[in-house]
């Protein structure tokens, strides 16, 4: 890599002359920042002076893009030349949920092509909502001492291009794919690991939907003795994962794909002591997989319970009961992510024993608006009342009451990130039938670290003006079916100082209110508006305001525009202007 | 001149033999069989006619699900709520079944579509179509440069017309295949589209060359499933 200033030139007659005063200061400053590892305070030491801003840039070892469109590839690089771990996020998250057509960009390419000059050193990268291909991944493989390599929610790759990085990277520690869409190529990626002992410490692929060699996995795991995190894809049988538990009782995290046998097992076949396999995994702290689980095997995971930190039963189709039965030893845990098909009876359960818990997610098993969740105002008010140190929520259900809500805001004053999903739209508190502005007002007023809320059911104004004036410190907040006029997003953009991501959708929300955030939208990663009442000469207005704003729309897949409101809104700032990348049905005005 | 073109055929067929020996006759008796094919397109016929149509343009918005008539209409789902990730929803959908996703309309019917030469593939809910038709549509606006060819007044392709089919995978045009439940490939529009959308795994685009060698093969699978 290249060096930013001439190193010392030694003095002839080979006396050695002392570096001149200023280069002395910069290499204690060097130093110095080295100690510096959180972004936040490396942004603020880089705005201190010149001369601070070029050593914080040298000593930047992690480069965060939080909008891979904010910035151009070669900005980024030239500025942080030694950086050898990178971290990029591409589409926004409401691209997760359909609302966005999917070849909106987010391309990996400029940016592994620019690495591939300049980033050689490279060893660890993260990239969430990208599209990379199978060729990207194959130039990322061709880096010397590339050793990490995690995708979370990321598409455009297949087996094939697992198949290259497995063969290519020699030093590879970690491969996490999360959520990811790959496609079946119909390669045995697995077989093409090299030979010999491997330094892998992580190996996630349970989001990979293609049946794997089994043979080959078990040697993989056999000679990786560092080996700490495997999560398996749901193509593993229960007894394929006894054979991979016995070789690898080290392990720390768990993905037990199935969790069911391949075939029915009769009556009396010889079955292996699954219990007997966790009992021999001392270290075992996170527990996750169980995709098609068969409830009758749940009690070979009791010996590991009392150490668990963090249980995944999100796949996990289980009575209330059954749930009772595990979670009454799991004392330790502090993330714990279920199915609502326990029920409030299991919630209970979790809020007797769970006392350390600290993230709780509820996913709904059907999940449409109509559906009957089975979880309610009770699970989430017995959750707060026995879990106190709560910091982190995502609840989905049908019926929900202010009181259970404002409950949450008094029990759990360290909430940081609170998602509340009613899965009817505009559903009022069942009880009551007043909107549930009062709940949300509440958790806004009392958690005061709150920096992530997630508003549903039926929403007014006042809900907004509570927002605006008590979220002091919320970064995120998502809204979708909510308000009644400009007002509601007036208050948010004139008050949430810290506002950050702003994602609405489906809400009463026109021009008037968007002009009223113009002084902070280059303060902010990004504003997503759809189904709103905006127009298109609103937006072009902001547009023309605000020259280092992007200001895309985007259109669905209709050829007929319906009426004169913008479908989407996504804008953002960007220090390179307007993307040249963007697909046809992206205006960019 | 139906021998000659099943012997066309089996020249340049791509695929594996057919199972057991004499294949030769057993071909010939399947081309000759066409009556029992047609037959069975009678029948289903009746049932495809009851089904009313929807309205494609409505899709991506709110999508109406025309049930059955024994069973209620559900309520229209909007696109993407709840906000669950389709990753998700996809996974819980190829669940066995239990007493909660009994009750439900089926979910959705999530297949993967590859087109040869695109550099990644989609995701589609065959639940979302009524017909071969709109299917087409839909698949070619995703993939804008592949036509699918003429279905014919039934929406389904007109094997009893032979020059037709070989016309159709003659053509540079695309062909869409798929992968049905017990892992052959065949030809979209071989059976009526309620058993499409139950047997199909996932789509493959191909050449109208490529597929040549899965027609026959397409026509021997009807007649033994009927």
């Amino acid at each position: 890599m290249r060096e930013d200033r001439p190193p010392p030139t030694p003095s002839r007659g080979g006396a050695y002359s002392p570096p001149p005063p200023d280069q002395v200061l910069e290499n204690v400053l060097e130093h110095v920042l080295q100690f510096l590892t959180f972004r936040r305070d490396r942004n603020a030491a880089a705005l201190v002076c010149r001369s601070w801003h070029r050593a914080e840039a040298l000593t930047r070892l992690e480069l965060f893009i939080g909008n891979c469109y904010a910035v151009a590839p070669r900005r980024a690089m030239e500025r942080f030349r030694r950086a050898t771990a990178v971290t990029i996020k591409g589409k926004p998250r409401f691209a997760d949920f359909n609302l966005m057509p999917p070849d909106w960009g987010a391309n990996f390419t400029p940016w592994v092509t620019f690495m591939a000059q300049c980033y050689r050193a490279l060893e660890k990268l993260c990239l969430k909502r990208m599209f990379v291909t199978d060729e990207d991944l194959e130039l990322l493989a061709s880096f010397p001492s590339f050793r990490e390599l995690v995708l979370i929610c990321c598409d455009g790759f297949g087996t094939s291009g697992l198949a290259v990085v497995a063969s290519k990277c020699r030093k590879l520690r970690v491969l996490d794919l999360i959520e990811d869409e790959v496609t079946d190529d119909e390669i045995d990626w697995i077989s093409c690991f090299p030979e010999g002992e491997t330094c892998l410490e992580s190996l996630i692929f349970d989001c990979v939907e293609c049946p794997i060699y089994f043979e080959a996995l078990e040697r993989l795991v056999a000679r990786s003795p560092s080996l700490k995190k495997l999560k398996l894809n749901r193509y593993v049988s229960i007894v394929q994962l006894y054979r991979l538990m016995i070789r690898a009782p080290q392990l720390t995290h768990l993905g037990t794909g199935s969790f069911s046998p391949s075939e029915i097992v009769a009556q009396g076949d010889q079955e292996p002591d699954y219990s007997s396999a966790f009992d021999a995994c001392r270290s075992l702290v996170c527990l996750s997989g169980f995709r098609e689980i068969v409830p009758d095997y749940l009690p070979a995971i009791y010996p590991v319970c009392a150490n668990l930190t963090s249980l995944n039963f999100s796949y996990a189709n289980i009575s209330a009961e059954q749930l009772r039965s595990v979670i009454r030893y799991c004392h330790k845990l502090q993330i714990f992510w279920v199915l609502d098909t326990v029920c409030d009876a299991g919630l209970q359960a979790v809020a007797a024993t769970c006392k350390d818990l600290r993230e709780l997610r509820v996913f709904p098993i059907d999940a449409r608006e109509d559906s009957e969740a089975p979880v309610s105002d009770v699970g989430l008010l017995a959750i707060s009342e026995g879990c106190r140190k709560l910091q982190s929520i995502l609840y989905f259900c049908q019926r929900m009451t202010n009181a259970a809500v404002i409950a949450m805001s008094e029990n759990c004053p360290e909430l940081v990130v609170f998602r509340l999903c009613i899965m009817g739209r505009h559903l009022p508190d069942h009880v009551t039938r007043e909107p549930m502005d009062e709940g949300f007002g509440a958790i806004v007023k009392n958690c005061k670290k709150l920096t992530r809320l997630a508003t549903s059911g039926l929403l007014t104004d006042r809900a907004f003006s509570y927002i605006g004036q008590y979220g002091k410190l919320v970064r995120t907040l998502s809204v979708a079916f909510a308000g009644d006029s400009d007002t509601g997003l007036k208050y948010v953009l004139e008050g949430c100082p810290r506002l950050q991501k702003l994602e609405i959708r489906d809400s009463p929300f026109g021009d008037s209110a968007l002009r009223t955030g113009l002084h902070r939208y280059y303060n902010m990663r990004f504003l997503w508006m759809s189904s709103c009442r905006l127009t298109r000469r609103g937006c072009k207005e902001i547009a023309q305001q605000m020259p280092h704003l992007v200001v895309e729309m985007i259109n669905g897949e209709e050829e007929e525009v319906k009426d004169d409101y913008v479908d989407t809104l996504y804008m953002y700032r960007s220090l390179d202007g307007p993307r040249a990348d963007a697909p046809s049905f992206v205006t960019i005005l | 001149m139906s021998n000659l073109l099943v012997e066309d055929l089996r020249g340049i067929e791509l695929s594996l033999g057919l199972p057991g020996g004499g294949s030769e006759a057993e071909t010939t008796v399947k081309v000759t069989g066409k009556r029992g094919f047609s037959e069975t397109v009678d029948l289903k016929l009746n049932f495809q006619q009851i089904q009313s149509a929807v309205d494609l343009n409505e899709k991506m918005k709110s999508p109406t699900k025309e049930k059955d008539p024994a069973k209620p209409p559900a309520k229209a789902q909007v696109v993407g709520w709840p906000p669950v990730r389709s990753f998700r929803k996809n996974i819980m959908s190829q669940k066995s079944t239990t007493a909660e996703t009994d009750k439900t309309s089926g979910g959705a019917a999530f297949v993967k579509v590859c087109m040869d030469g695109a550099p990644y593939l989609r995701k589609v809910d065959l639940k979302m179509y009524r017909s071969y038709q709109q299917f087409s549509d839909a698949l070619a606006k995703m993939f804008s440069s592949f036509t699918m060819g003429n279905y014919g007044t039934q929406g389904m392709i007109d094997f009893m017309n032979e020059s037709k089919l070989m016309d159709l995978l003659n053509s540079s045009d695309y062909v869409p295949t798929y992968e049905d439940k017990d892992g052959d490939w065949m030809l979209v529009g071989d059976v009526p589209w309620e058993m499409f959308v139950e047997s199909c795994k996932r789509l493959r685009i191909m050449k109208g060359s490529e597929a040549i060698g899965l027609a026959p093969r397409a026509m021997e699978k009807c007649k033994s499933r009927c």
